[in-house]
């Protein structure tokens, strides 16, 4: 029950928000976050690193159809609900004066919205039957479509349209892949959807491969990969900053946690099939994205188009079939998901109070502001991996990984170091450096309360620069089950 | 010479359609007898109790019904084998009088137009007269219609159990005739529903004539209109095959137009559009049901050994469905006429489960078969389309109802909850996980792959998504495009058109989280009856 408990809270939260007296809304919100969050450390203290699944509990859904309501947290699903319930309440922080805008139609929906897209998640961490982890996927669309549509700047509508097709598509090309599974499980003569069922199927390699495209492309659109992404830029310059937050750091998430879970773990034939075709999206993605990233003019586009670099280093650790990849690809996961936030919540501090989102006309917030200054200089340091710095560990270890695989590929994703410097440095230089911009007052320091949103994130980064080993722990034993089952030697491994 | 033999009839299987028959003709008598301030309550009050008798009547007889024959299935061959009483019949018949209930209170609608219902004062009435101003002036209403419905519903529930051709083509005629003159009745904007009304008429009755020449050409082939012995000529291969293949492609085209599949969609957006929103929302719903019931019958029970002739087409025409049903909905600026093309669409994805016919031989335990899967399919998309159409008849300008979709444009500023309803419904027909429509999705795409009709199901997939963009498209407008001019309202409904609408959102939310249980019952229906 502990983690269906999981899902109901910001479930109950939702609609509790829906529902209160308007001035309770935020309070009550923010309570259901904060409730979570603590739950969620709570199942974390329970959680054994070396049970392999646990806390299971399995339900029959639709019988006529092998469906189970069958939950279950392994080291993969604990690192992402982790994120999940951290990343919320400093959204909802973050949003607290935002929300009430008149753009935006209030705070009620906002956070009861943000809460249903918490719960939708945490669902989709946890879900172990395919066609459970199929609806809460889909069902993640609605709350994201209403928070890109309902809040942000204009133009959102047909972001949000635009974001609803792209997902909904690929949701759909993954129903063909899932369907698929149940017909292979059915012909085996056990239709079931059970992910324990079906990896015990021997699935023929042709059908593996079919169904492999299926699972990988939905998955490619998700995460986003090359050339999948073009909802990505998009989306996170027409939303608000704490809703790209949710998008990128959290959803966006469930591309690269699919590809783990249902590629790797039900399709291991074909993925190693795939491996090649891959690892060259994922090379693409890293360099393209760091390239058109320098290129931006909006800042909160910018920050956008970098996360396609950084998930194409998640996918390569992935698809590089070793142990240091594998665990530096569920490392960077969190990581990206951390200094990504940190990122997008600072710009939109820092959009709040210029007033605009373009990088060309920010400038001088340095000197008026160190803190604000400070953090996003974090931030930025941290997307190009600097040591001491979370993101550096997990992105050595892919690097390392590539290396392993064949020296070109390590070659080309070292290039990005280098470009990710570019990018976060420079624009760093322009928006915080250099002259005052004329005829408008100098740019306020962060205030209490932001200072409370960015100063855990900042904490996070630095922590796990120095001690990612509390991660690793959990992360390494998954790896290992899931390599070993895929039928790769473990040699060369993190220790 | 053989002698006449009277034919037994199960009075206690046959109840609801004669129920439902008597309730029809009571109407009649109504119509005649009663002074006209007191017919529209009696007309609504017979229909209502005769419905609601007839749905006790189906769930006494499906409790009662024993196996047949040699126990694979149950049911009861009635009035000398003309009406097959079985599972699939069964679970039709409540169907189609669950949705006949709910279309009966979108009928009896008054609230919505100032005091009168959707149809036409005086039909008799040459628009633009002063006969029609007059009929205005006095608030006449035709309390025909009741009656009209019921034989239609009657139709409705003969054409999906008939087990002989000339049975189906007499359920086929009963069920069509009432809902051309139905069609006509319109109180707004008459000139486009009496036009949409003949164009029904003289497609429907053009493909009347295609299947009643089928008939005519499969009795030749196997010298009986009986489906049991069409069966056995088909296994035995007696007759010329020429006669079975054209006589099965002109029973198609009679039973593809009543479906609305492609190319014989050509009737279904001026018919959406002209015809009264009641009417639409029931015979959308009604008809596809029904016609997919004896579309079924046909092809299982009387053409099912000769599937390999019958399946290709169906493929093409799934698939044809489907795509063109999509694209053309998109290019759409008509709220109604974008809601027929995707009935087009949606007759294409059901085709898509009956092409997965397999004999239980070829299924796992437990696995989804193709009946099923076509009947859960027929009753999530049922109950989301009466009650997308009755949110339709909701917003109004001056002029009655808007149809426009550019003025439907922040709908869900003005009215927050009609919008998402709305936007609900919509979901459920673009088959979004959490409503009915994706279940029934996932039940057709099955059970089609598991025959591995997979470049269907790979055309399916791919309409999806393109129905999908059409659908968002819409909650678009509504939710986030700024309103045009004084923007939408929202006429509040009586209770009636709210317990349509709550009903089958609520029914459309349910069979999308539980649809055990339906499914369930539609396994229990089993297989048809020969």
């Amino acid at each position: 029950m502990m983690l269906t408990v999981l899902i109901l809270v910001p479930l109950v939260g939702a609609l509790a928000v829906a529902f209160v007296p308007r001035a309770q809304v935020r309070p009550v919100g923010l309570a259901f976050g904060l409730a979570s969050l603590a739950y969620g450390l709570l199942v974390a203290s329970r959680y054994d690193v070396d049970g392999g699944m646990q806390m299971t509990e399995t339900h029959t859904w639709i019988e006529a159809m092998g469906v189970h309501y069958a939950l279950g947290l392994d080291g993969l699903g604990l690192m992402m609900v982790l994120l999940t319930v951290a990343i919320v309440p400093p959204v909802m922080l973050a949003s607290w004066k935002e929300s009430e805008s008149p753009e935006g139609r209030g705070a009620r929906s906002f956070f009861a919205w943000v809460l249903a897209l918490e719960a939708m998640s945490l669902a989709v961490y946890t879900a172990t039957d395919v066609l459970l982890f199929y609806v809460v996927f889909e069902a993640t669309l609605i709350p994201a479509y209403f928070l890109i549509g309902g809040f942000g700047r204009s133009g959102r509508g047909r972001a949000a349209t635009k974001f609803l097709i792209y997902q909904l598509a690929g949701g759909l090309i993954l129903l063909a892949s899932v369907i698929g599974l149940y017909v292979v499980s059915a012909d085996a003569g056990n239709p079931s959807f059970l992910i324990s069922d079906l990896a015990a199927l021997d699935i023929d390699p042709v059908t593996q491969r079919w169904l492999f495209v299926g699972f990988f492309v939905a998955f490619a659109i998700k995460a986003p990969i090359f050339p999948f992404h073009t909802w990505l830029a998009d989306t996170s310059e027409k939303a608000t900053p704490s809703t790209s937050v949710l998008l990128v750091c959290v959803l966006d998430k469930i591309g690269t946690f699919g590809m783990l879970r249902f590629c790797l773990g039900l399709l291991p034939d074909a993925s190693q099939w795939a491996t090649p075709v891959v690892v060259v999206l994922a090379l693409i993605s890293i360099v393209y994205g760091a390239l058109i990233a320098i290129g931006q003019d909006d800042v909160l586009r910018l920050i956008g188009l970098t996360s396609l670099s950084h998930f194409g280093f998640i996918v390569l650790g992935i698809f590089v079939f070793n142990a240091t990849g594998g665990t530096g690809a569920i490392l960077y996961m969190v990581n990206h998901g951390i200094a990504t936030a940190l990122m997008f919540l600072v710009a939109g501090f820092l959009i709040n109070r210029t007033g605009t989102t373009l990088i060309s006309q920010m400038g001088g917030v340095e000197k008026h502001a160190p803190i604000l200054a400070g953090s996003f200089l974090i931030g930025g340091l941290a997307a190009c991996g600097l040591p001491g710095l979370s993101p550096f560990v997990s992105e050595v270890m892919v690097i390392i990984a590539a290396f392993d695989h064949h020296w070109l590929v390590g070659s080309v994703a070292v290039l990005a170091i280098v470009l990710a410097a570019i990018y976060a440095l420079w624009m760093y230089q322009r928006t915080m450096t250099g002259a005052d911009r004329t005829g408008v007052a100098p740019v306020a320091d962060l205030d209490r309360r932001e200072v409370g949103i960015v100063a855990p994130l900042v904490l996070a980064l630095v922590l796990f620069g120095f001690f990612p080993m509390p991660l690793l722990d959990v992360i390494n034993p998954f790896v290992h089950d899931s390599l070993t089952s895929v039928g790769i030697s473990l040699e060369g491994g993190p220790q | 010479m053989t002698d006449f033999v009277k034919p037994s009839i199960d009075y206690f299987e046959l109840s609801p359609l004669l129920v439902v028959f008597a309730v029809a003709c009571l109407g009649v008598v109504v119509e005649a007898f009663f002074p006209r301030a007191l017919r529209y309550r009696a007309q609504v009050v017979v229909a209502l109790v005769g419905l609601v008798a007839a749905l006790v009547g189906v769930v006494l007889v499906a409790r009662a019904v024993t196996t047949y024959d040699d126990g694979a299935a149950r049911g009861v061959l009635a009035v000398g084998g003309t009406v097959a009483v079985d599972g699939p019949s069964l679970f039709i018949w409540g169907l189609v009088l669950a949705l006949a209930i709910a279309g009966v209170l979108l009928f009896a609608e008054r609230h919505l137009d100032g005091g009168v219902s959707a149809f036409a004062g005086q039909a008799a009435a040459v628009p633009g007269t002063d006969a029609e101003s007059a009929s205005i002036a006095a608030h006449r209403e035709h309390t025909e219609i009741y009656p009209l419905m019921m034989f239609a519903v009657f139709g409705m529930m003969l054409f999906p159990a008939a087990n002989d051709l000339l049975t189906m083509f007499v359920g086929l005629e009963v069920l069509s005739l009432p809902l051309y003159l139905l069609s006509g009745l319109a109180r707004r904007r008459r000139l486009l529903s009496q036009e949409a009304a003949l164009k029904y008429f003289l497609l429907g009755a053009f493909s009347s004539g295609f299947f009643l020449y089928g008939a005519a050409l499969l009795y030749g082939y196997a010298g009986s209109m009986d489906f049991a012995a069409i069966n056995e000529a088909v296994r035995n291969d007696v007759g010329s095959s020429s006669l079975l293949l054209i006589g099965t492609g002109l029973l198609s085209v009679g039973l593809l137009f009543k479906v609305g599949a492609v190319p014989f969609q050509a009737w279904t957006p001026d018919v959406y559009q002209g015809a009264p929103t009641p009417v639409v929302a029931f015979m959308a719903a009604g008809t596809k049901v029904a016609a997919f019931g004896a579309l079924l019958r046909l092809f299982y029970v009387a053409l099912g050994a000769d599937r390999w002739s019958w399946q290709p087409m169906l493929w093409i025409i799934a698939i044809l469905s489907m795509f063109v049903g999509t694209i053309l909905a998109m290019t759409q600026s008509d709220i109604k006429r974008l809601l027929a093309y995707s009935s087009v669409a949606h007759t294409g994805f059901i085709l898509v489960g009956v092409i997965g016919l397999q004999t239980s031989d070829q299924l796992a335990d437990g696995e989804i078969t193709s009946l099923q899967a076509v009947l859960f399919y027929l009753a999530t998309y049922g109950f989301a389309t009466i009650g997308a159409f009755a949110v339709v008849s909701l917003v109004r300008d001056s002029g009655g109802e808007t149809t426009a979709l550019a003025r439907w444009a922040g709908l869900g500023k003005e009215s927050p909850v009609v919008a998402a309803v709305f936007a609900f419904f919509l979901l459920a027909l673009a088959g979004i996980p959490l409503t009915a429509g994706f279940v029934g999705k996932l039940a057709v795409f099955s059970a089609a792959l598991a025959a591995g009709a997979w470049p269907v199901v790979v055309a399916a997939i791919a309409a999806s998504i393109l129905a999908v963009a059409l659908y968002v498209r819409v909650i678009k407008v509504m939710f986030f495009d700024e309103p045009v001019g004084e923007g939408p309202s929202v006429t509040y409904p009586s209770v009636l058109t709210a317990t349509t609408i709550a009903v089958g959102a609520v029914v459309t939310l349910v069979l999308g989280i539980v649809p055990g249980p339906v499914l369930d019952l539609a396994a229990v229906a089993g297989e048809f009856i020969r």
